[in-house]
């Protein structure tokens, strides 16, 4: 268990809970009981089922044929973009719903980019009766209106945040701002594997669903469980946390993550933050970070509003500097052609986020034998605005 | 030397008047004339804030304060730059306020070094919880007789709180209510349970409360229940204007103390 986190909440150098004291109470209630909730037979018989029943798990992985001809190599797809509400953010917004009530909460924030994560945690909160309040930078709320109806007609109250460049980054400052003012009734679910411990953990068990299903699903059609490579795309890092979970110790696989190069990582416009960045101190994580050299917050740019974060999970920032896991990372217009090629040779429309994971593939040696899983985090239905601006149909 | 806040502490044990203003607002170089100004109309001890991008536990007002200064170019090396004099003028005890990053980024030994040159007498950094504290950071504030200002909150347990006791030099800082700065308490608001329970612990360190102490009234209640108090964004709120910055403080000094 060499890549697990430690008791303290680290990743070998990076995580730990740099809280300010009036978020310690929430923190250390849930550091002391994740685990023997997330454990409990009650717990992960109700979790288990509304997997399968509600969210529509597993999700299939698919053998993705023409992309391999392609390719000359077996690519294989986690097709996560098929979970309810077309991305693997449920997941673990049903995890943590089940969690909040647990601890007896009754209102739930969240912070959202793209608004997957909100859409995801206004759908928990419609199915639980629970009250729900989604921070959205500004900026994103008017780049992803359809996301930001879904939240209202969910019920959902969608607070815009107009501090800093009002956008992922400031959502989640406002977010913790909110939990600091409602310490008592109130959980917030974050939406990666991100912020303070126990959080990168919780979501990340949550998430390893994805590896759970994939090492059977691979045993029934290849006969071997393990894959050559794991390929996902990077922000925070929770689709990727969930891909590699279970081989996170099985060194005979590679994990490639891919970050978004946004318009090159050599330009001020990107948002790779284990190429460009530096350990520091964000939403109560010791992390790699993009800020300058005061130590002041940079600000990312991605053409997906999914990746578009400053910081990145402890877990991954400990997996690049091990280099138990290979990053990439991919620019704007090698996303754009990946998604047209997934498009066209199979009839699937990625979301902009995992069409990052696809892109890698023109990046890396593949042999024939080998075998590649795609993680296939979400569904390009967000981005069809995108989509047809730029290819012109 | 004697540490200043202790020095003050031992002096004063009722209606200390602390207050906080973000270096680098509204002007760049308005540093050392508001250091100056704030001890010339009787105020007891300073936070001197360093900005930062993402303040998580601050409200409204000193984030905005807060950009404002960035963009105005403060930083770490220019704010030392304006206080290495500051001694020769000023008397009273210095506190330096804002989140870890950049005091890691600068270096925390460096960092430390360079408040003993100047004469700064402790620091208060929300997102250094105890724990990390204690395993990385205390020896180096003690080596350079630093305190390290600690927050407890109405949700801090009895054992923590003594925790943060033992564990605390200077004063400890009693966070009014739960939220974050400039939240703009009534009296009624605050929680005289909480500032009684803590009264009744008899803990070794003085006690100032924050958060929220935005006028006479606040003040005044805080007073009754601690050594004194904290007055932060309402002060900020009070620099935000186009008044000459001395009759601002003058102005706004004289409103919050006034029985």
């Amino acid at each position: 268990m060499k890549y697990q986190v430690n008791e303290k909440g680290y990743y070998g150098e990076f995580g730990g809970a740099w809280i300010p004291e009036m978020m310690y109470t929430n923190i250390d209630e849930l550091k002391r009981r994740y685990l023997e909730i997330i454990e409990s037979e009650s717990f992960t018989q109700e979790f288990d089922q509304l997997l399968k029943n509600y969210v529509g798990r597993p999700s299939p992985l698919y053998h993705a044929n023409r992309l391999s001809e392609h390719y000359g190599t077996k690519i294989y797809l986690k097709r996560e973009d098929l979970n309810h509400t077309g991305s693997h953010k449920l997941n673990n917004t049903i995890g943590q719903i089940l969690l909040a009530q647990k601890l007896g909460k009754t209102r739930i924030i969240a912070e959202t980019g793209a608004g997957q994560h909100g859409v995801a945690t206004a759908t928990v909160c419609a199915l639980k009766g629970i009250k729900c309040v989604v921070y959205m930078g500004a900026l994103d709320v008017s780049r992803q209106a359809p996301n930001v109806k879904k939240m209202k007609m969910l019920g959902a109250e969608v607070i815009p945040v107009h501090s800093g460049n009002k956008t992922l980054k400031d959502a989640t400052n406002e977010a913790m701002r909110d939990w600091i003012n409602n310490p008592e009734d109130t959980h917030y679910i974050i939406g990666s594997v991100v912020g303070p411990h126990p959080y990168p953990d919780m979501v990340a068990r949550f998430q390893s669903v994805i590896s759970a299903e994939m090492k059977k699903q691979l045993k029934t059609q290849t006969g071997l469980e393990n894959p050559t490579r794991i390929i996902a795309c990077v922000g925070g890092g929770s689709n990727a946390a969930g891909a590699f979970y279970h081989y996170l110790d099985n060194e005979q696989v590679e994990l490639i993550g891919v970050e978004a190069a946004g318009k090159g990582i050599n330009t001020n416009e990107t948002a790779a933050t284990l190429t460009v960045g530096s350990p520091g101190v964000l939403h109560a994580s010791l992390t790699m970070l993009m800020q300058n050299k005061d130590g002041q917050i940079t600000e990312p740019y991605s053409i997906s509003a999914g990746l578009d974060y400053p910081g990145i999970g402890p877990l991954h920032a400990h997996l690049y500097k091990t280099g138990r896991a290979k990053f990439l990372a991919a620019t704007d217009e090698e996303v754009l052609q990946a998604v047209l090629l997934l498009t066209q040779k199979e009839g699937i429309i990625p979301a902009l986020e995992s069409a990052h994971a696809l892109a890698a593939l023109d990046k890396i040696e593949m042999n024939p034998e080998d075998i590649t899983v795609i993680n296939l985090s979400g569904s390009g239905n967000k981005d069809m605005e995108t989509y047809l601006n730029y290819f012109g149909y | 030397m004697k540490n200043r806040i202790n020095k003050l502490f031992e002096e004063k044990k009722h209606n200390i008047f602390s207050v906080y203003f973000t270096a680098g607002y509204p002007k760049l170089n308005d540093t050392v004339k508001i250091i100056q100004q704030l001890e010339k109309n009787g105020v007891d001890l300073i936070e001197i804030g360093m900005p930062f991008s993402d303040p998580t536990a601050d409200g409204p007002t000193i984030q905005k304060s807060s950009e404002i200064a960035l963009k105005n170019g403060m930083n770490l090396n220019l704010l030392f730059e304006q206080l290495k004099d500051i001694r020769k003028t000023v008397n009273i005890p210095l506190i330096l306020m804002g989140y870890l990053n950049p005091v890691y980024q600068y270096g925390v030994e460096k960092f430390c070094v360079k408040c003993a040159e100047i004469g700064i007498d402790g620091t208060i950094l929300p997102d250094l919880p105890l724990d990390e504290y204690e395993s990385e950071f205390k020896s180096v504030f003690e080596k350079y007789k630093l305190h390290n200002i600690l927050l407890i909150t109405p949700q801090t347990s009895v054992a923590r709180i003594k925790q943060i006791d033992k564990a605390s030099s200077g004063f400890i800082y009693m966070v009014s209510s739960a939220s974050t700065t400039g939240a703009g308490k009534k009296v009624e608001d605050f929680k005289k349970e909480y500032f009684e329970r803590v009264n009744e612990m008899n803990l070794n360190n003085p006690r100032l409360i924050g958060f929220g102490i935005s006028d006479n009234a606040t003040f005044k209640n805080a007073c009754k229940y601690a050594s004194g108090a904290i007055v932060g964004s309402a002060f900020v709120k009070a620099l935000n204007s186009e008044n000459n910055i001395a009759d601002s403080i003058q102005e706004f000094i004289k409103n919050l103390i006034s029985s």
